[in-house]
């Protein structure tokens, strides 16, 4: 069984993911669990090597504030968050950028695959199709 | 412990448009007495196990959960693994190759009236045909209105469809079982006829006129049915080998069993049509994630490099290929009930950059480029896309070639202008493909090719392949009737070459 990758950036990970998806923000434990356990399950199928290079990822994006703001990701106010996390996305160094798409990647994965959030968006795909609407 | 020994007439590696086709051509040979061997690396599913649940069915029908990631991180692609193979997860739509397309590849023994004759037999035997206008959802109807608004001609996908109920599932594997792929009709028959089909043996390498094969173990908690075959490592002798893995699997397996030494292109000339999910947000509700998903296409390949096609994608496929993240990311998310769709494609061509290459533990490593090229067919596609989408009556359009990716109402007028090639930044723009191509190309000879225009690999008459890595180039179409073609072609010579 392979280690867990989100266990030891657990904090960097959800503040994360509630600046990728504001509404993660409201969510109750339970659903963070949920969703925590849908990421884990799809990197458990990967590679060692990406599992690290997540693990480590988030771990720099947790840290990479404090060159400009003297704080971690998690200490910064919401609109700074999604500055920095804006210049991430639009950094020269292709590394960077394919380093939070990645991120990116896993907080939808979670948030997205889950019942709740395909009802809260009103998605309603039915196998019964066009029998299934009224 | 030493690998029990088989042998058999020929062994087909992959079940898809490819493989199935080959397995139902040399059926009938079984009455004679001649064996064949299908082994899929995929799963075979019953059918109650088709859930359209995505978080369920992409890890148990495609390679790598349907996100196999490109060398330079910059492009997933989507690649079926089951019985079936890809057949299992396209949309069925069944366009035939343009002349010029075939003209262009220039394979000395393909002509276009060969491979158009061998398309309408696949596409009578899979039950191809429109959809009645009845069953058309408003995302597709809105695509043809804006088409017609926007100055362009929406033309119809015939499909490959029986007792379709309108899930939108297609791409999940269709819960209803109306999807005419190889699963449903090709390798039914054949085995009906005597084939045997083999399900999770992962063929490892390709020897001398045999493989070395390991069958796996159904995975604990995995969908799926046991393997045929008791896990394990299997040597399979068969007087002719036949390779139908698909653009990446069959140049992989090649690759890391040595044949690159003497086939210098294998792996080159790797094509996929780049592709962009974009969104058109509409004031009221429209029927989207309940029809058919993808009944209607653009078709600008000759003059602008590129496609434009319905479709409807689940809640996570869809957020990951939207650009961005935050509040204007989510609101779109939360339009979805009053999403219109369009996957935008661009008409590569192969480069000498491109390619299918094998890591040391023989895993494949695809190497993918955006050229200049390619850049501006996916804005020019983007660009008509946005256009459409606002000529059907969106008030809001997300289009990953422009910074913002959201163009309100207001801008309509302004799309060539916001949206332009500075703003294609890989690897912050989601780009995925599901037409995989090349790698093992047809043509004269060893120096320009791998296989001649009969998939026969130049200087190894026993070994063949038959699936998309035949393809000089883009195809330019969805690629799976023509796929079926050429495996007719490859079948109807090992045929031939049995009964002499």
């Amino acid at each position: 069984m392979s280690r867990p990758v989100l266990a030891p950036v657990r904090s960097t990970f959800r503040a994360l993911a509630a600046t990728i998806v504001p509404e993660a923000g409201s969510l109750a434990e339970d659903e963070w669990q949920e969703l925590e356990a849908i990421v884990e399950d799809y990197l458990a199928r990967r590679p060692p090597r990406l599992r690290r290079q997540l693990r480590l990822f988030v771990h720099v994006l947790g840290a990479l504030p404090g060159v400009r703001w003297g704080r971690s990701f998690q200490a910064l106010d919401p609109a700074r968050r999604t500055a920095f996390l804006a210049a991430v996305q639009d950094a020269p160094a292709l590394l960077l950028r394919r380093g939070f798409w990645g991120v990116r990647t896993m907080v939808y994965l979670g948030y997205y695959s889950r019942a709740a959030a395909a009802a809260e968006i009103g998605y309603r795909a039915n196998a019964a199709g066009w029998e299934a609407r009224p | 412990m030493s690998p029990l020994e088989l042998t058999c007439d020929v062994v087909i590696v992959g079940s898809g448009a490819g493989g199935g086709t080959v397995a139902s051509e040399l059926a009938p040979l079984v009455a004679q007495g001649r064996s064949v061997l299908v082994l899929e690396q995929g799963p075979r599913l019953a059918p109650a196990e088709f859930t359209g649940v995505e978080l369920e069915m992409a890890p148990a029908l495609y390679q790598d959960d349907g996100g196999f990631l490109t060398a330079e991180g910059t492009m997933t692609l989507a690649f079926g693994r089951a019985y079936g193979g890809s057949t299992v997860v396209y949309t069925g739509t069944s366009l035939v190759v343009p002349e010029r397309v075939i003209r262009g590849w220039a394979v000395p023994g393909l002509a276009h009236g060969d491979v158009v004759e061998r398309s309408r037999k696949y596409m009578q035997q899979n039950n191809v045909h429109l959809l009645p206008p009845g069953e058309i959802n408003d995302n597709n109807r809105l695509f043809v209105e804006g088409c017609r608004g926007a100055g362009y001609q929406a033309e119809q996908f015939p499909l490959n469809l029986k007792g379709c109920r309108g899930s939108s599932l297609c791409n999940l594997g269709c819960p209803n079982g109306a999807k005419m792929g190889t699963h449903q009709v090709q390798l039914p028959e054949a085995q009906r006829q005597g084939v045997e089909v083999v399900t999770r043996a992962e063929v490892l390498r390709v020897e001398e006129r045999a493989l070395l094969v390991r069958v796996h173990e159904r995975p604990a908690g995995g969908k799926g049915a046991p393997s045929e075959w008791q896990p394990g490592t299997y040597r399979v002798a068969a007087g002719t080998v036949v390779l139908a893995g698909g653009s990446i699997g069959s140049s992989a397996l090649l690759l890391r069993s040595g044949f690159g030494r003497h086939l210098p292109r294998l792996g080159q000339g790797f094509t996929c049509h780049p592709a962009h999910i974009l969104v058109g947000e509409h004031e009221r509700p429209i029927t989207n994630d309940v029809g058919h998903p993808k009944s209607y296409y653009l078709d600008r390949a000759e003059q602008e490099g590129f496609v434009l096609e319905t479709c409807m994608y689940f809640p996570f496929t869809t957020a990951k290929n939207m650009t961005g993240f935050g509040a204007s990311h989510s609101a779109m998310m939360h339009a979805f009930p009053r999403q219109q769709q369009i996957l935008v494609l661009a008409c590569d061509k192969a480069v000498l950059q491109n390619r299918i290459a094998v890591d040391r533990a023989g895993r494949p490593v695809v190497h993918y480029e955006f050229t200049p090229a390619v850049i501006e067919s996916m804005v020019r596609a983007t660009r008509a896309a946005a256009k459409i989408f606002f000529a059907a009556g969106a008030v809001r359009v997300h289009a990953p070639s422009a910074d913002p990716p959201y163009i309100e109402r207001k801008d309509a007028a302004r799309t060539e202008e916001l949206i332009q090639a500075r703003h294609f930044s890989p690897g912050k723009t989601t780009v995925s493909a599901a037409h995989l191509m090349g790698g093992c190309a047809m043509g004269r000879s060893a120096a320009d090719s791998v296989t001649d225009a009969w998939g026969r690999v130049h200087g190894l008459p026993w070994l063949r392949v038959a699936d998309s890595s035949l393809f000089p180039d883009s195809l330019e179409i969805n690629p799976y009737v023509t796929i079926m073609a050429l495996a007719d072609r490859v079948a109807e010579k090992i045929v031939q070459e049995l009964k002499a």
